[in-house]
């Protein structure tokens, strides 16, 4: 049986969390990749507040392709992970706890994620049409100049996700 | 002469920007179906089996396969017997490209400057490889490349000394560095020889041929299947997950080089790697 979880979650959660197991995830998850990243950075130092609640809360590393007339969300998926490692470790000091992308992580995120307590979740790049179909509601929430690169909270059912770095910090084995 | 109206080259090239992104080679396909059958690792073999369900999606619902629908890799081959009439063809190439983009709710992912990054909000510009061949007819490739892969593509100026080892270890240790960012099972194309640019242009080139294809030299043959074998040793498996599935397959394209040189490329193509042609 496959774990299933769901957003925002509680310290508890994410501590039972094991590198290597397969999870289905639930509830809303906020986009944001390089250039939405490198905003929300930009906010933290002026000492700005965050368009999205980062306490237990999700952030997707995706850009999804313009909704089709009649769908809720065009073709969705993960970016490579790595690319946000220069800005993670302070999203996770403001209390961001868990990230969804694709990839390995830098030291300093891996780091980050054993001393505040948080996961990494890899999910399966290229298999976008399918994910699609796991977002039930796609709302735009900041940085609508950024075009597929704007934040997006999007509401998903069953994402299926792995961990692939627990809050010990651990990868799979 | 035979004259070919520049309108024609535009609705060609917005089709094809869809039907690359929408459905997945029938090659690739069957290589999916096939590794499904020999994957020794169970997430290995879920992840394969997502991968065909959604290529599924994707045609029957005309989604793209993946979000990332790339930058639009033009390769056109013009008889030199054709006349372009009606309008230029780099023109009617970007705007078949902004056509098929906005019509089939494609991804723009193109930004105008490489430092000062604003979206240029049509995907365009294009990347247009022009070869003039013989004849009357103009080959139109479509092949939009996703930046998960090419990310982490590379280009190398070997010595002649480090041989074909040297080449080898180059093109599997590139494999290797790239994990699971490039979304594995990865489609490998190599250039070897030429200059710098050439081997870089021979190895997006060799993403073209079909899975299973050979160089036409025995030599070189027996060396895409060797790699082929060793990359899958290296054990990433799909999505990175682990397993013997880690590469699809090896193509090498090859050209006469300099004494002094033994330039090597490598473009990673991921599972999706997308091509649709048409011939005017």
């Amino acid at each position: 049986m496959t774990r299933e979880i769901m957003t925002p979650l509680n310290d508890e959660t994410i501590l039972s969390l094991r590198a290597g197991r397969m999870v289905y995830l639930s509830g809303p998850v906020y986009t944001a990749r390089d250039a939405a990243h490198k905003k929300l950075v930009e906010l933290i130092n002026a000492g700005l507040p965050s368009p999205f609640p980062f306490e237990g809360q999700a952030v997707f590393y995706a850009g999804p392709c313009p909704a089709p007339p009649g769908k809720i969300i065009g073709s969705v998926g993960p970016t490579t992970s790595s690319r946000m490692d220069a800005y993670s470790p302070l999203l996770i000091e403001h209390g961001l706890k868990i990230m969804i992308g694709k990839g390995e992580r830098g030291e300093a995120v891996q780091q980050a994620v054993a001393r505040f307590k948080g996961v990494y979740l890899t999910a399966v790049g290229g298999a976008a049409a399918l994910t699609a179909r796991c977002v039930k509601e796609a709302r735009l929430i900041a940085f609508e100049e950024l075009g597929a690169e704007a934040v997006r909270m999007l509401t998903v059912e069953k994402l299926p996700l792995y961990v692939a770095i627990d809050a010990n910090g651990l990868l799979p084995e | 002469m035979r004259d070919i109206d520049a309108g024609a080259i535009e609705e060609t090239v917005a089709r094809l920007c869809v039907e690359a992104n929408i459905r997945l080679n029938t090659d690739i396909k069957e290589a999916l179906s096939a590794a499904r059958l020999t994957e020794t690792s169970e997430n290995g073999r879920t992840v394969l089996g997502m991968l065909l369900e959604n290529a599924s999606i994707a045609v029957n619902e005309h989604m793209p396969i993946c979000q990332d629908t790339g930058m639009a890799v033009v390769f056109l081959e013009i008889g030199q017997d054709v006349r372009i009439t009606g309008g230029f063809i780099g023109e009617a190439i970007y705007a078949g490209v902004r056509d098929g983009y906005k019509n089939g709710y494609l991804r723009n992912s193109v930004v105008s400057d490489p430092i000062n990054r604003v979206n240029t909000n049509d995907n365009t510009p294009a990347i247009i490889h022009y070869e003039i061949v013989r004849g009357d007819r103009l080959k139109i490739i479509v092949a939009p490349k996703g930046f998960g892969s090419e990310n982490m593509s590379a280009v190398k100026m070997l010595k002649p000394s480090d041989g074909i080892e040297g080449v080898k270890r180059f093109i599997a240790e590139t494999v290797k560095l790239a994990g699971a960012n490039p979304c594995p099972p990865v489609i490998i194309g190599a250039g070897i020889g030429g200059t710098m640019d050439k081997a870089a242009y021979l190895s997006k080139k060799a993403l073209l041929r079909p899975i299973g294809s050979h160089h036409k030299d025995a030599f070189w043959a027996g060396v895409e299947d060797e790699l082929l074998a060793s990359v899958n040793d290296l054990g990433i498996g799909p999505a990175g997950l682990k397993g013997n599935t880690t590469a699809l397959g090896v193509m090498i394209e090859t050209f006469p080089t300099h004494i002094a040189g033994l330039p090597a490329a490598v473009n990673i193509g991921c599972h999706v790697t997308r091509r649709a042609e048409a011939v005017l």
